[in-house]
């Protein structure tokens, strides 16, 4: 060291001192906060992408949960829907969806009459449009569950129409509604009314969970009944096929596989199938299950399949990641009382290592259940009405599924469905909260550390 | 019979077996449990597994090779006459079948007997409408020779689910007599069925080679399909893609691949920086208390679907960009860009990108960062100078792994980058991806016999082929890197 001083006389000394900085430090100093300043603005974009993401869905979804109601004193005309007064259950069944749409008009008739409620222009069959196109549809189911009301006077609820529903949450204005062939301003106005005299309401929509979709100029109708059955549906058939031969792949390969080259390709083949595009199960499923095997388009069958084998690496990777944190002494403890190597797997490790395998599975499951491409080249997207039939029947029974619906509203020209769309993923979120706390809760709760 | 009616009852006959093989065994024992080799349940198991296990794989691969088998045999019935202007042998297939199950379907709802089906002839009733009455729609009136291969086919598939029944309960009853009568207290039944479970065990392990063998044969298949029918020099090197559904179209693979290459260049462009520094961040600099909110915060970020990142591109972030930046700039008016689906998409890679660089930063040992201090770098310099070129192998892995995860996304880019496919460089305009093009030659409607609709099966390989070598490079890197510092 005493040479470098003595050599580097020439150099002038720095007259620094601790407490000053020279400006080389404040340079290297300010590169540091520099720095740091840039990790934390990542993390807060970071953060802000996901509270930006979250907000936006949950801005746009959350109406989707309420729905706007009229409600109407409809006179159930029995020359109307039993023109030969024979009171016939065969007979009023006959009657058409159109027989009902006069019912409607006269209540309003009826309406307009009593309360003194009407807006220039708009006649009482008019009024008939504030009520959705399915409402007529709702009022012959209502007759048909017991025709012996035809003849009373009954309290009807009907769904409004998209454009008056879009009114009351903010989404028609009067100027839009100038300009659109669907919705008057007079008709906004008569709804308006109605309000004022009670007959309409904007309450909670039970229907969103439970109906079925709907066509493309009733958005008010449609629901996710059909695709939260077919989600589920799909889920059974992931858990039932997935679970155990999951885990007893991971069985053989942790516990029982010799080191050669053939385990050797099964390892690797897992770990390339967990990193597979989604949309190349989906070809898969298409060429091999609808192909060849012949199973039908659109069933929850087909997606089940198909999901399976996308969750598969990540069973696998889970449960033999917990059955590696099984201490090998448990192993040796049962070898040395006489236990065999498939009972000391099967009565010791397995039982130790479930919570681990438990919370994986739910993991998958969430993944699966949130998964959409594979779905749209099996025939999922189709536009299914029907509620599939009890297993295992239903399996076959052509379905829709949570994130195939979302993006078959997305797909339609009414903006109303976005709304839909937007709120079928705070749906499907809810089920994904929901499954990863009861993993988290699982692995909190049974985990053992050894 | 129905398939999952023979499959019930091959396990309850199994069931069965397991309480009388067990009693059995007991019996023989004269009821001591110590002149048995086994315990009891073992003899159980045996009996179980020989009943079950090869009736069951017998009716998977009955149910496997059965419709081919019928196909094969119908297809023979088929002339050419038969096959219309236009047609193909596999759409005059796809009738049989339809035909096939319109008329099962008849039978059922009682709209036909067994004496009128047999007597039915396509010149004497009208077939059509007669399907037409029970749900099944048909493009055109029925031919003689069709109807006759459609009942022909209903036939066979009747006949060879009967037999599939019968020959299935056959060998699970074999199974349970045999087994019963190999039963002695010398009997090694432990080693007998923990054998038959261990190969159990390897054929739930060889699901993951199936499936993949399952993956590239569909696509090498339906590829080479593809290349009969179009010209391979056009696929690779065609400049356009226009598809025609008369035929003569262009299915050029070049401005899908540069609009797959754009998107996930801008997502990788957003994501990497944001993620390393995130990754960087969290390990170096952030306290506890920070760390223990960020993270699982950025993991939530990777648990959400893709279609939530989708309808996020649709609804907010391409309506965005194009009334704040494409309209004042003059540079598009669609609000699916290129821009707006790799934004998307950089979000979505964040957490991949963060949490594997995470594991390669706390992968470098502490030491050297303590070697650095102590020569009187500071934090930053200590991360610039060390800590990354050290990491550098994982983080390549890493972004590798990101790029392929970019190359392979659907959702966000069929709902966000549009579906024209242009070779453009302004990222204000739609453009369209490879997985997009899969989708949409996918749904609906498929014909399995057009150029238009395999093309999907040559972009699956395509894609297939290079995320797998991404994939492969990537976990080359990160391991030869992790033997580095064990």
């Amino acid at each position: 060291m005493t040479d470098a001083t003595s050599s580097g006389g020439a150099t002038p000394r720095h007259s620094s001192s601790l407490l000053t900085q020279d400006a080389r430090t404040l340079k290297r100093n300010a590169a540091e906060s520099r720095f740091r300043a840039y990790g934390l603005s990542a993390v807060v974009i970071a953060m802000l992408a996901l509270v930006f993401l979250l907000g936006s869905i949950l801005h746009n979804g959350s109406s989707a949960f309420r729905q706007t109601f009229i409600t109407l004193d409809v006179y159930l005309d029995p020359a109307k829907l039993d023109k030969k007064g024979t009171g016939n259950a065969e007979e009023i069944r006959k009657v058409t969806t159109f027989g009902y749409a006069p019912l409607i008009a006269a209540s309003f008739e009826k309406l307009f009459e009593e309360e003194g409620i009407g807006v220039e222009g708009i006649s009482a069959k008019k009024a008939g449009d504030l009520i959705s196109k399915e409402g007529a549809a709702d009022l012959r189911r209502f007759v048909h569950e017991d025709t012996t009301r035809v003849g009373e006077t009954v309290s009807f609820s009907f769904l409004a129409s998209g454009r008056i529903d879009g009114f009351f949450k903010g989404r028609v204005t009067m100027e839009s509604a100038e300009r659109d062939s669907n919705v008057s301003p007079a008709q906004l106005m008569l709804a308006e009314q109605l309000k004022e005299a009670g007959h309409l309401k904007t309450s909670w929509n039970w229907g969103f969970l439970t109906m079925a979709d709907a066509s493309e100029n009733r958005p008010e109708a449609a629901g996710l009944g059909v695709a939260i059955l077919g989600s589920f549906y799909m889920m059974i058939v992931v858990l039932v096929l997935s679970l155990p031969i999951g885990v007893a792949a991971s069985i053989y390969l942790e516990e029982f596989a010799p080191k050669n080259w053939i385990t050797d390709i099964i390892e690797v083949n897992i770990s390339n199938l967990a990193a597979v595009p989604s949309i190349v199960f989906g070809i898969l499923g298409l060429a091999i299950f609808i192909n060849f095997a012949g199973l039908p388009q659109s069933a929850p069958i087909v997606g089940g399949l198909v999901l399976t084998l996308m969750t598969l690496p990540t069973i696998i990777i889970a449960t033999r990641a917990s059955l590696k944190a099984v201490p090998p002494s448990i192993r040796d403890a049962a070898l040395g009382v006489g236990a065999s190597k498939m009972q000391a797997v099967f009565h010791h490790v397995l039982p130790l290592a479930a919570p681990g395998i438990l919370t994986g599975t739910i993991i998958g499951l969430a993944q699966a259940l949130g998964e959409t491409a594979p779905l749209l080249l099996i025939g999922m997207v189709a536009f299914v009405r029907e509620f599939p039939a009890a297993p295992p029947e239903g399996f076959f029974d052509p379905a829709s599924a949570l994130p195939v619906q979302v993006y078959n509203w997305t797909q339609r020209a009414d903006p109303a469905f976005v709304e839909r769309a937007s709120g079928a993923i705070i749906v499907l979120l809810v089920f994904l909260l929901i499954m990863n706390a009861i993993a988290i809760v699982l692995r909190r709760r049974f985990e053992r550390r050894w | 019979m129905n398939a999952g009616l023979v499959i019930l009852a091959v396990i309850a006959l199994a069931t069965l077996g397991y309480f009388v093989g067990r009693a059995r065994a007991l019996a023989k024992a004269g009821g001591d449990i110590r002149g048995l080799h086994s315990l009891p349940n073992y003899y159980g198991q045996t009996v179980f597994l020989f009943t079950a296990v090869p009736a069951l794989l017998v009716c998977v691969g009955w149910l496997l090779l059965q419709p081919l088998y019928v196909e094969h045999r119908v297809s023979d019935m088929i002339t050419p006459a038969d096959i219309a202007e236009g047609s193909s042998q596999s759409l005059v297939m796809a009738d049989i079948r339809r035909i096939a199950t319109g008329l099962d379907t008849a039978v059922a709802r009682g709209a036909l007997t067994g004496a009128d089906l047999s007597s039915l002839s396509a010149d004497a009733t009208d077939v059509r409408a007669l399907l037409a009455g029970v749900g099944v729609a048909l493009a055109s009136e029925v031919k003689g020779s069709v109807l006759a291969a459609a009942k022909e086919y209903r036939a066979a598939t009747a006949t060879l689910k009967m037999a599939m029944s019968v020959v299935v309960i056959l060998i699970a009853l074999a199974g349970f007599v045999l087994s019963l009568r190999r039963l002695r207290p010398d009997f090694r039944a432990r080693n007998v069925s923990e054998t038959a479970i261990k190969a159990l065990l390897i054929l739930a392990s060889s699901v993951a080679i199936l499936t993949t063998v399952g993956i590239i044969f569909s696509l090498v298949f339906e590829t080479a399909n593809f290349f009969g029918l179009h010209s391979a020099a056009d696929f690779f090197f065609g400049l356009t893609w226009n598809p025609q559904f008369r035929g003569g179209s262009d299915l050029g693979i070049l401005p899908l691949l540069w609009g797959t290459l754009y998107v996930s260049f801008v997502a990788l462009l957003f994501a990497v920086p944001i993620g390393l520094l995130v990754a960087i961040y969290l390990s170096e600099y952030a306290s506890n208390r920070v760390r223990t909110i960020v993270k699982p915060a950025v993991e939530i970020l990777a648990g959400i679907p893709t279609i939530v990142y989708g309808l996020f591109a649709l609804i907010t972030v391409g309506p965005l960009l194009r009334d704040y930046f494409a309209q004042p700039l003059g540079l598009g008016t669609s609000s699916s860009s290129v821009l707006t689906a790799g934004l998307v998409m950089g979000v979505m890679l964040i957490p991949f990108v963060s949490s594997l660089s995470d594991d390669v930063i706390n992968a470098v040992p502490q030491s050297m960062r303590d070697g650095s201090y102590g020569l009187g770098a500071t934090q930053s310099e200590t991360v610039k100078q060390v800590i990354l070129p050290a990491a550098l192998p994982g983080i390549v892995g890493a972004i590798l792994l990101a790029a392929s995860r970019a190359i392979g996304e659907t959702m966000i880019v069929v709902m966000g980058a549009g579906a024209a496919a242009k070779l453009s460089l302004n990222p204000l305009e739609a453009m369209t991806t490879i997985t997009v093009k899969i989708v949409s030659q996918l749904t609906g409607d498929t014909e399995f016999a057009s150029p238009e609709t395999l093309v999907a099966f040559a972009l699956g390989l395509s894609l297939f082929v290079v995320t797998l070598g991404l994939n492969v490079l990537a976990l080359y890197i990160v391991r030869k890197y992790r033997e580095q510092y064990e």
